[in-house]
């Protein structure tokens, strides 16, 4: 078996803390939400922002780092092979098919994941960012000249942001199963040392 | 894939700039608080510039013109004077003027005009004094002497009785001289000692002679000793405001539901500002009292200050008599900033009295007068009473409710009211708003408010359309309270109001609304979020705004939610194969 260093210690910091993170607005925000109570509104609204911050904290710094390390890159779109992954997952993983992708550390993604990622962070993290801090500053619309926004359109578009991420989640979570073993990925993303064929 | 690259750059970086731009309002959030601590100097420019604003109740004008229109900020704590050591430079039991064994109440007037001079001619400015006040948004005549009410429900034709609550000696009827400086009763306002009780049925007199009291209770009152009253004057209380305001309505707590004899002396708990052992407020503390003129009036209420603290000394003619005027519009704390958001669009009071009768006193909650003048067999009056020992059927007045704890209702309110007043048209089809409080969400003078609806069922004339006046209480032949006669009653109180009784008698469903004000819980006891924030919360019923955790789009939530289980659904089946395959291989 072979390993190569795929993530390195930022990238995992950045990841784990991301997730947290995440999940705990996850949590918090469907409850401001009204979906369900759990912590009380007052709780959920202040760890919901608490969140929000170390998020957009996080993000900047992470952005930094894509950007000085040219690891942006990864996320750069290709068509090439996304046919053969979808077949992949449909059908050749149950039968042991060599996994289509071979990863390198400068194709640290497989074409779906680099589409799926592209899309979270150019489409479902901008959209909830924007939403979000509108809906955390709306007092100020007017002295922003957005005198016009309407709280429910913002919140409305908020909660569509925060479904596609749940949904981005639910599968994000599963595919992460799909390595060499089950635990590759997973391992992977804890030491940067992932196993392949 | 070059150029695809070339492409991506760009868009990469244009969401690192965004990151940094929205990372900046971490900074951004510390200048609102800033710009609270300017707010203070601000207000004190905007009051010099004397902008026009709302005034309760008062000739804008003169109220402008006036030096003395400053509301006092010297008022102290003067509380129970019957056991504290009055702090006033004069001790009236000193004067030879009030030396004397008075026989009326008139007299005591005269003798304190000697010195106060000018205090009737203050007084005879008041709404106190005249019941009246022209509203200058509709140009209705209010006050108690126009305002049909759904309580005792009118003044007309029933002044004997209704006078007992005014400041005044002798208004019976309309010969009543409202320029008579002798007239005024400054007792009732400045007695200390407890013992000053103008009686329902003598005018606004207390008694001089010894009579029953109650009425056939077989106990007697001596006449009231007018020189141990006057020689013991002082500051007004909130026993002496009480006298009046404490029992609106025909007894204590029935009224407001905010205002009872339990906040002669409060603890903590019911009102944080006159906690006797705390701040220890009176009313005048913050219906703040200029020229004998007391401000705050729910005829003339204030329902939004954009303008914040009212600060003492500044001449703006604002009605101090708010919350603002003290606190602001940013009054929480830095950790809890969030809540100075609502209140763009909440009044104080709708979180910071959560209830109203928070005492052992029951307030009344409806009236229904289509019940009353059944008598029993001997044609003897009927009362009947709960367990709690308050009165729930009387042949005076038909059937009440009661309630403490009571949660208010909630409603858009911008300080204007419109009422349904004598001659105002009004049928059986639709319940009857005796008060109706104008606002919605797009005015921006509009909050929302805590507020007390009082419903009852009265009198109307079917013939006329009109609510009606029934003249209740009285000695003659024709009071509803002596003969339960309806018909006569209406005669004569339908000719009072300067109208005749068409001979048809109805009944009509009213609302009366009043602001819940009084009362302020300490902070703790204030409203959680999700009192509102949840849903069929307190503000289930406010609509024109968006309120998380209340409002949401159910197609998006059954959409997003179905597509997050179908992802879910299809993971496990997908693992499931997985699993199962690998199992078989084992």
């Amino acid at each position: 078996m072979e390993k190569i260093y795929i993530f390195k210690r930022f990238e995992r910091f950045w990841h784990w803390t991301q997730a947290l993170l995440i999940i705990v607005m996850m949590i918090t925000g469907f409850e401001i939400h009204g979906t369900y109570s759990n912590l009380g509104f007052e709780r959920a609204v202040e760890l919901h922002t608490l969140s929000a911050w170390a998020l957009i904290t996080l993000w900047v710094f992470a952005i930094f780092w894509h950007f000085t390390t040219g690891e942006w890159k990864q996320y750069v779109p290709t068509m090439d092979k996304v046919e053969a992954m979808m077949r992949y997952y449909l059908t050749g993983i149950f039968s042991h098919a060599p996994h289509p992708f071979r990863q390198t550390t400068l194709h640290k993604h497989n074409p779906l994941q680099r589409l799926a990622y592209l899309f979270v962070k150019l489409m479902i993290n901008p959209l909830i960012w924007a939403t979000g801090l509108l809906y955390l500053f709306y007092t100020s619309w007017e002295s922003w000249g957005l005198g016009w926004l309407n709280l429910e359109w913002v919140a409305t578009a908020h909660v569509i942001g925060a479904f596609m991420m749940l949904i981005f989640f639910i599968a994000h979570i599963y595919l992460a199963t799909t390595g060499h073993k089950p635990m590759s990925h997973i391992k992977a993303m804890i030491t940067g040392w992932e196993e392949i064929d | 894939m070059f150029t695809i690259d070339r492409v991506i750059a760009p868009v990469l970086g244009i969401a690192f700039a965004l990151a940094l731009a929205v990372s900046s309002p971490v900074i951004a959030t510390a200048t609102p608080l800033a710009e609270a601590e300017k707010g203070a100097v601000a207000e004190i420019e905007q009051a010099i510039e004397g902008a026009v604003v709302k005034v309760a109740g008062e000739d804008e004008k003169a109220a402008a013109e006036s030096i003395q229109s400053v509301p006092a900020p010297k008022q102290v704590a003067v509380e129970e004077p019957v056991e504290e050591k009055s702090k006033s430079t004069a001790d009236h039991s000193k004067f030879e003027e009030l030396d004397i064994d008075f026989k009326s109440g008139p007299q005591v007037t005269k003798a304190c005009l000697k010195c106060h001079t000018e205090a009737a001619k203050q007084i005879h400015k008041t709404k106190h004094w005249s019941w009246e006040y022209i509203n200058p948004d509709t140009g209705q005549k209010l006050g108690k002497k126009h305002v049909i009410n759904n309580f005792c429900t009118s003044v007309k034709s029933n002044n004997t009785f209704c006078s007992a609550c005014h400041i005044g000696y002798g208004w019976a009827d309309d010969s009543f001289d409202f320029t008579a400086e002798a007239n005024v009763d400054c007792l009732v306002c400045h007695d200390t000692t407890g013992t000053y009780k103008k009686l329902p049925g003598l005018s606004g007199h207390p008694n001089y002679e010894t009579i029953e009291w109650p009425p056939h209770s077989g106990k007697f009152r001596p006449p009231t000793d007018l020189k141990q009253v006057a020689q013991n004057v002082g500051p007004t209380s909130r026993k002496t405001c009480g006298t009046c305001h404490f029992y609106g309505g025909g007894g204590d707590a029935v009224k407001h539901g905010d205002l009872d004899s339990s906040l002669t002396n409060p603890g903590r708990y019911l009102d944080v500002h006159m906690d006797s052992k705390g701040l220890n407020f009176t009313c005048s503390t913050c219906h703040v009292t200029d020229e004998h003129e007391v401000s705050g009036s729910r005829y003339g209420p204030t329902a939004a200050d954009e303008k914040g603290v009212l600060v003492p000394g500044s001449q703006d003619p604002r009605n101090p008599t708010t919350c603002v005027a003290c606190h602001g519009n940013t009054p929480h704390p830095d950790k809890a900033a969030k809540l100075n958001d609502h209140t763009r669009k909440l009044a104080c009071q709708t979180c910071h009295i959560p209830a109203y009768a928070r005492s052992t006193l029951q307030t009344k909650m409806s009236w229904d007068w289509s019940t009353a003048g059944k008598l029993d067999e001997q044609g003897h009056r009927i009362q009947l009473k709960n367990s709690a020992g308050k009165v729930v059927y009387d042949s005076k007045k038909g059937n009440f409710t009661y309630d403490r704890y009571v949660v208010p209702e909630y409603q858009w309110f911008n300080g204007k009211v419109n009422y349904t007043l004598f001659g105002d048209k009004v049928s059986e089809d639709s319940v009857v708003k005796i008060n109706e409080f104008q606002g919605d969400a797009d005015d921006p003078e509009a909050r929302i408010w805590p507020v007390r609806v009082f419903r009852g069922k009265q009198m109307y004339d079917k013939g006329l359309q009109t609510l009606a006046v029934l003249h209740t209480a009285g000695k003659d032949d024709a009071a509803f309270w002596g003969n339960y006669d309806w018909d006569k009653a209406m005669e004569v109180g339908m000719r009072t109001a300067g109208s005749e009784y068409s001979g048809e008698l109805g009944f009509v469903s009213t609302e009366m609304s009043w602001p819940i004000t009084h009362m302020v819980s300490p902070k703790e006891d204030a409203l959680a979020c999700e009192s509102c924030h949840t849903d069929g919360g307190r503000l289930a019923g406010i609509d024109g705004i968006y309120l998380p955790a209340r409002d949401r789009m159910p197609l998006l939530d059954m959409i997003g939610f179905g597509v997050a289980l179908l992802a879910l659904i299809g993971v496990l089946i997908h693992g499931g194969i997985r699993v199962i395959l690998a199992k078989r291989e084992d």
